[in-house]
């Protein structure tokens, strides 16, 4: 069964934006989604429109087999949703708000008090339960949207940056809780722009654009595209300009490094050929950032010269 | 939902809602006793002995009801549009319009608050009253009904006035420049027997004279005006405010982009 099938959907903004421009998506139950795009793509809109946060101007959207216009209790009750923003009564305490949302969705007192619990010492907030929101740190506020997300035990998780300015470590375990609720069947849908978490989180990707999707395959597919790597090398002596490497592309970082371009077919041995030959001695060789990253700006780039293309 | 969730659900944002006044009472409950225990000395003990009997009662018995509805009724007004506001500007009515809550739930919490609110400022008035008059009962059914009934009416207005509001300036305009005069002008202070023919008609469209007469009535078993016709008018009321209220939530007005 789908998780979630999207068609056609459009939103333009009272003012005139057009912040989605006919969507089209499509989640397998079970499945961890990514859904990237650059600031402003559309991404939040098209999540508030799958919630009921936001009207939309066309289209149309399932949710398990329930359409949001005729039975929109049946879609709600399936989701849980973390929003791009907090959005809690900052002077509620904790263990209040999680409650609070369980009430809402009609969960007797005694059985959320038990789900709070367990969610709120998974989350690691179980010392903060008794103090308002307004007091917690900006990672905690942040588990705290997951624990109140998950607390009516929706069948689809929908996070929008759900990490945005939590630091490694409790980002990591999050990574865990999120891939161990996953694997008991929770369908998870993930916005980030940090790009080595959805690599390392999700099985599908959907790449979205001014409003349109650019990019809709797996995850393994879509690094299998990679044709390029990018390296830093390190350098003993510095340099002033740039050697001549006939073959690669070269860019210069500062006077000890610089960064070369290795097409996958071309291997890197005949560049130390040419690095030894005109006396550089490289000291260490690393691979540049995040090669999904170097990916997502390709397709990004690609997909605004079609749009002016298309525009012109 | 089931019957049992919905339930629930009300009961949820009814505990919220009465929480949220409860931690704020300083700003909730204890301006409301303050101002009347104003009223009560300078109306009621210096100026009140002067002006000598309204409807053949002292004039600080006479115009006890009156000061427990007006109490009353701002409180109910302003906890449901301040906390439909507040919700808005954080963002936390999101919580409920993500769940499957119903809208004519959410309508009815947030009265319930309300409600909540005016009652036990109502309470809290009439004791300190208690304090300056010898308060009597005439009639307790009339009484205990119609400051419930009002306490609903000004609930519902409140939501809607919050479902507009964009800023922080609009959930007081209408109550400063709407329920105030309506209120004073109300009968609160004086039987409209005193006023002339073109203004006693001119006092008659105006609802909460309806209210506070019927409040009185409960008290001293005297009113301007009749019983049924105020019953009647204040369930209209409630009836097209709740009406309105839902329809603007189906709608997503103020809350939904
Ligand atoms: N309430 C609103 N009213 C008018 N325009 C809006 C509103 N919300 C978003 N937009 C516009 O819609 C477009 C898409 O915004 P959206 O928030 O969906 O982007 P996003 O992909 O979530 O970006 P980000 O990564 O920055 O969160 C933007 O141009 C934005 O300015
Ligand atoms: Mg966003």
């Amino acid at each position: 069964m789908k998780a979630l099938s999207v068609s056609g959907l459009h939103k333009t903004y009272t003012g005139g934006v057009q912040a989605l421009n006919g969507i089209d998506l499509s989640v397998d139950e079970g499945d961890f989604f990514a859904l990237l795009g650059p600031n402003g793509a559309g991404k939040s809109t098209a999540i508030g429109i799958i919630t009921s946060l936001v009207n939309k101007s066309a289209g149309s959207i399932r949710v398990f087999d329930h359409d949001l216009d005729t039975d929109p209790t049946a879609v709600k009750a399936c989701i849980g949703l973390v929003p791009q923003e907090f959005n809690f009564n900052t002077f509620e305490p904790t263990r209040e708000i999680v409650l609070n949302q369980a009430g809402y969705y009609g969960i007797p007192r005694r059985e959320a008090s038990v789900r709070a619990e367990l969610l709120l010492r998974e989350l690691d907030l179980w010392d903060k339960r008794r103090e308002v929101a307004r007091n917690l740190s900006g990672g905690m506020k942040r588990r705290l949207m997951i624990a109140r997300a998950l607390v009516h035990r929706p069948r689809l998780l929908i996070l929008d940056e759900p990490t945005a300015g939590v630091d490694i470590e409790i980002r990591r375990s999050m990574w865990r809780f999120l891939r161990e609720i996953n694997r008991e069947g929770t369908t998870i849908i993930l916005t980030t722009h940090y790009l080595e978490e959805a690599e390392s989180l999700c099985r599908n990707i959907a790449i979205i654009d001014h409003g349109q999707i650019i990019e809709d395959t797996s995850m393994k597919s879509l690094l299998a595209k990679l044709q390029v790597e990018h390296f830093i090398l390190d350098l003993h002596q510095p340099i002033d300009v740039l050697p001549d490497l006939p073959g690669y592309r070269a860019h210069w970082v500062d006077e000890l490094s610089m960064e070369v371009e290795v097409d996958k077919a071309q291997g890197i041995n005949e560049l130390f050929a040419m690095l030894t030959s005109r006396g550089i001695e490289v000291t260490s060789l690393r691979n540049k950032s995040n090669r999904l990253e170097e990916l997502f700006m390709h397709l990004v780039e690609q997909g605004a010269t079609r749009s002016t293309e298309s525009a012109a | 939902m089931s019957p049992r969730e919905i339930l629930t659900a009300f009961q949820t944002i009814v505990v919220k809602e009465v929480l949220r006044f409860l931690r704020i009472w300083m700003q909730t409950i204890l301006p409301p006793a303050i101002t009347t225990c104003l009223y009560f000395i300078i109306f009621g003990n210096l100026i009140g002995p002067r002006i000598g009997d309204m409807d053949g009662f002292d004039y600080m018995d006479f115009i006890v009801p009156g000061l427990i509805m007006m109490a009353v009724i701002t409180n109910a007004y302003s906890n449901v549009v301040s906390s439909f506001f507040g919700s808005k500007f954080q963002r936390h009515i999101e919580e409920m319009i993500i769940s499957p809550v119903p809208n004519s739930v959410i309508i009815l919490g947030f009265v319930a608050g309300g409600v909540v609110r005016g009652l036990l400022v109502g309470l809290v008035v009439t004791l300190v009253a208690m304090l300056f008059s010898d308060l009597s009962l005439y009639n307790a059914w009339v009484t205990v009904s119609v400051v419930f009934l009002t306490s609903v009416l000004f609930s519902l207005g409140g939501l809607i006035n919050g479902v507009y509001a964009r800023s922080f300036d609009d959930i007081s305009i209408v109550p400063t420049f709407i329920l105030t005069p309506l209120t004073y002008l109300g009968g609160v202070f004086y039987s409209i027997n005193l006023l002339s023919d073109f203004w006693q008609g001119l006092s008659k469209l105006n609802p909460i004279l309806y209210m506070v007469n019927t409040f009185r009535y409960g008290f001293l078993g005297v009113s301007d005006i009749s019983l049924g016709t105020a019953y009647t008018i204040i369930v209209i009321f409630i009836a097209i405010l709740f009406l309105v209220a839902l329809r603007l939530l189906r709608r997503g007005v103020g809350v939904r982009t």
